[in-house]
């Protein structure tokens, strides 16, 4: 059995992508879903993640929250909402948002505190009002961190889209389950090799973006590595030198 | 360095690591009974394997079958909740699930799409011939539980509509919703308009007839529904089944599907008296102690046997 | 809370199922990303490729996964064996990534002087970069542990018992106390298997404790761990 063929067969096959049924409107719908949930989370989670890597308040919170929030399961929760709210794209895309807030904490925190302690220094230094230091230092310096944080929320949602069919909310997952319950494969697989394209695009899209906003003429203080050689204080000539943090 | 205390520590750690796993290990009991079968069982030696579809009234029927061959002296082991019957069926023909409540109706019309049986006797009887080798079906119950489209009464009353027929005067678009497999059923949006002319759209909604799907009627997100029968919902939403006078829909009873190697007399004789109890008035007010009494469904099928007292 | 009350046993009942569901897929794929995460580290030419493909199956949805496993297995429809292949895979997936960062951050100075004290290369390895990499291992094993305990739900759709049972069966019933039960009942195993891994961590990592320079590693590891880890569901 060619299955492979079979999906590609389904995924070109004009009855299966035309019309308000096909699947480039079931895409679209997966795309908004993305987007809206990102979209609302950032209008969330940055300003509290920015208020955290400022002030140094809560620290780690942010990650033990984005840590913990994967056990969090979005299919018991799109079910509960939908229970209140009915079918259609409400109880997904609120689930949605709740699953893409703690990626964007964390990256606009993460920004924030990889930021080097000296050069916010410096920028007090010379004068900068703390409102300077967060928007003209802390703001871009942290930003690669911060579409991080965007792009692992995107791929999140995207993927975790297709449940929205089950509260009958459309996007690509109307195609799988109705795969599943009549054992059509080349469907299933045709509309999941479409899900994880998307997926791919958007990690394209976002790895881009992450190099772009790295500001010119600035070594990416994005942390490559886990490497931590710098915490050490190396012995030099007699007294090691601690660096006071 | 550390090297020295590692042993201990790297002990202690797997000790406690270990343990979790044992827990584990101990929890393997499965509530539901979903083993990890892979192969097929041998039906005489082994517990006889009882499956049931994902949707809660068909549990009740399967939790039913179950107490009452544990109370005749037969193992049982439970594997419920597998979802469609495009799902489980291939398990049941390689027997690595061997008995399982249907309905006459549907179960026919997976096997011969093009039937022309609609009547409850002429069902069964075609069923007996449609069902592949291996597999057969026990006497059917006259409980009835079938596919039917339900409008609300405001929109019976508005449109003059208590018929399937009636639909083609609606000059309003109507949607159908029902779970997904419904749009590629033969009772689904194509039987419809080659049986009553009547065009629909297609909002699949997974919950098998529940709130989601009364709440789009409701909301008029969708005009019309699918609900099986014997949901209690019919009643206290109030809604309107349309009649069928063509028959677009067979007439569905429950019937024990089984494994020819499981069919040994003792259970045939068991499942038969079951079946034989059983009564449409029953099936509804099963499946209202579930979604209004909240009980679960081995509280049910105990009250039930208890009520009927067949063994 | 009627419901609650009177189906303790089947929460807890399902619970347990839950947590047998999802120990194999951690502690397999965990096992699988050690050897695969250290090749992938050990020979920078294969690190891409193998983080690229194992990004791409991380990508894959989870539910038409667990439709295909049968396919692919060649196991029956109803066997709760297909969940257990296809969490591992997303463990491994999850957790190579993880690995590879854990063994590449282990100090290629302390590398060389093992060498030098005539540690051979598998002595090396279990005496000085497993343990060196383990803040990083535990941290990707807790992602990890989170994201198997919550996808496991998902199993109840294709008939594999798990804690989604609530969810579905719940949702027919229109019973909300019962999906509510379900969602905290993943979430407190979720916490359990995060504090036992934690202390693990503790008890076989204890040169981290007081070390100011290995807590900050370990956080900044916990944190890309965090940052790194998407898709499925």
């Amino acid at each position: 059995m060619n299955l492979l063929g079979e999906g590609i067969a389904w995924i070109v096959d004009p009855a299966n992508y035309a019309g308000p049924q096909g699947w480039i409107v079931r895409m679209l719908e997966q795309l908004f879903y993305t987007f809206g949930a990102i979209a609302v989370a950032a209008v969330i989670a940055i300003p509290l993640g920015y208020l955290v890597g400022h002030t140094g308040r809560g620290r780690d919170i942010a990650v033990s929250l984005s840590g913990g929030f994967r056990a969090l399961p979005s299919f018991g929760v799109i079910i509960l909402l939908a229970l209140g709210l009915g079918i259609g794209f409400k109880a997904p895309l609120l689930t949605f948002v709740i699953i893409a807030i703690p990626p964007i904490l964390a990256g606009a925190y993460a920004g924030f505190e990889a930021v080097d302690r000296k050069t916010i220094d410096a920028a007090r230094a010379m004068g900068m009002t703390e409102w300077q230091v967060m928007t003209r230092v802390e703001v871009p310096l942290g930003l690669p961190l911060l579409i991080g944080g965007v792009r692992s929320s995107a791929l999140q949602v995207v993927a975790t889209a297709t449940l929205a069919a089950y509260v009958s909310g459309g996007a690509l997952g109307v195609f799988i389950f109705q795969a599943f319950a009549t054992r059509d494969y080349p469907q299933a697989l045709g509309a999941s090799v479409i899900v994880t394209a998307l997926a791919l695009a958007l990690e394209g899209i976002f790895a881009l973006i992450q190099k772009l906003v790295v500001p010119r003429g600035v070594v990416a203080k994005e942390p490559k590595d886990v490497r931590a050689r710098a915490p050490r204080p190396r012995a030099t000539t007699g007294i090691p030198v601690q660096e006071g943090k | 360095m550390f090297t020295a205390i590692k042993k201990g520590r790297l002990l202690t750690g797997l000790v406690a690591v270990s343990a979790v796993v044992a827990l584990a290990g101990c929890a393997s009991s499965d509530p539901l009974g979903n083993s990890s079968t892979s192969g097929s069982t041998d039906a005489a030696s082994g517990p006889i394997v009882i499956g049931s579809q994902a949707y809660y009234s068909n549990e009740i029927i399967a939790e039913i079958y179950a107490q009452a061959l544990e109370a005749n002296g037969i193992e049982v082991t439970r594997q419920f909740n597998i979802g469609q019957r495009d799902a489980y069926l291939p398990a049941l023909e390689s027997g690595d699930v061997q008995l399982f409540p249907e309905y006459t109706g549907n179960l026919l019309q997976y096997y011969a799409p093009d039937t022309t049986a609609r009547t409850s006797d002429d069902v069964y009887a075609a069923l007996a011939d449609a069902l592949p080798q291996g597999l057969e079906v026990l006497d059917q119950s006259p409980a009835t539980d079938q596919d039917s489209y339900n409008v609300t009464k405001e929109f019976s009353d508005s449109n003059g509509v208590t018929s399937l027929e009636d639909l083609a005067k609606v000059t309003t678009p109507l949607t159908l919703g029902g779970n997904s497999e419904l749009q590629t059923r033969p009772y689904g949006p194509e039987g419809l308009l080659s049986t009553y002319g009547v065009t629909v759209g297609f909002t699949p909604i997974e919950d098998s007839g529940g709130p989601l799907t009364i709440a789009a009627l409701k909301d008029n997100t969708v005009q019309l529904v699918n609900i099986y029968s014997a949901d209690p919902n019919i009643k206290t939403s109030g809604l309107v089944t349309l009649e069928d006078p063509k028959g677009l829909f067979l007439a569905s009873n429950v019937v024990p599907l089984i494994n020819s190697d499981a069919a040994t007399p003792e259970v045939t004789a068991v499942i038969n008296k079951v079946s034989a109890a059983l009564t449409a008035e029953d099936l509804v007010d099963l499946n209202s102690q579930s979604v209004n009494d909240q009980k679960s469904a081995d509280t049910i099928a105990a009250g039930w046997l208890e009520k009927v007292a067949l063994f | 809370m009627k419901w609650v009350e009177s189906n303790l046993g089947l929460v807890w009942d399902l619970t347990l199922t839950h947590v047998a569901l999802c120990i194999p897929p951690i502690v397999i794929g965990f096992l699988l990303s050690i050897p695969i995460g250290w090749f992938a580290n050990r020979f920078r030419v294969s690190r891409g490729t193998i983080l690229v493909v194992l990004g791409l199956l991380y990508t894959i949805p989870s539910l038409p996964l667990f439709i295909f496993m049968p396919l692919i297995l060649g196991t029956s429809q109803v066997s709760s064996l297909n969940v257990t292949v296809a969490l591992t895979i997303y463990a491994v997936a999850l957790m190579v990534r993880s690995a590879s960062d854990g063994f590449g951050s282990v100090d290629s100075d302390i590398l060389q002087a093992a060498s030098a004290m005539g540690y051979s290369g598998w002595q090396r390895f279990w005496r000085v970069e497993l343990p060196l990499s383990g803040p990083v291992l535990l941290a990707g094993l807790r992602v990890v542990s989170a994201s198997t305990v919550s996808l496991a739900t998902i199993g109840s759709v294709i008939g594999v018992t798990s804690l989604g049972y609530l969810f579905l069966n719940g949702l027919q019933r229109t019973i909300p106390a019962e999906v509510a039960s379900g969602i905290v009942a993943v979430l407190v195993i979720a916490v359990v298997f995060d504090l036992v891994i934690v202390l693990a961590g503790r008890l076989l990592l204890p040169w981290n404790r007081g070390d100011r320079s290995a807590r900050a590693t370990a956080r900044a590891a916990r944190r890309r761990a965090v940052l790194v880890a998407e898709g499925a569901s």
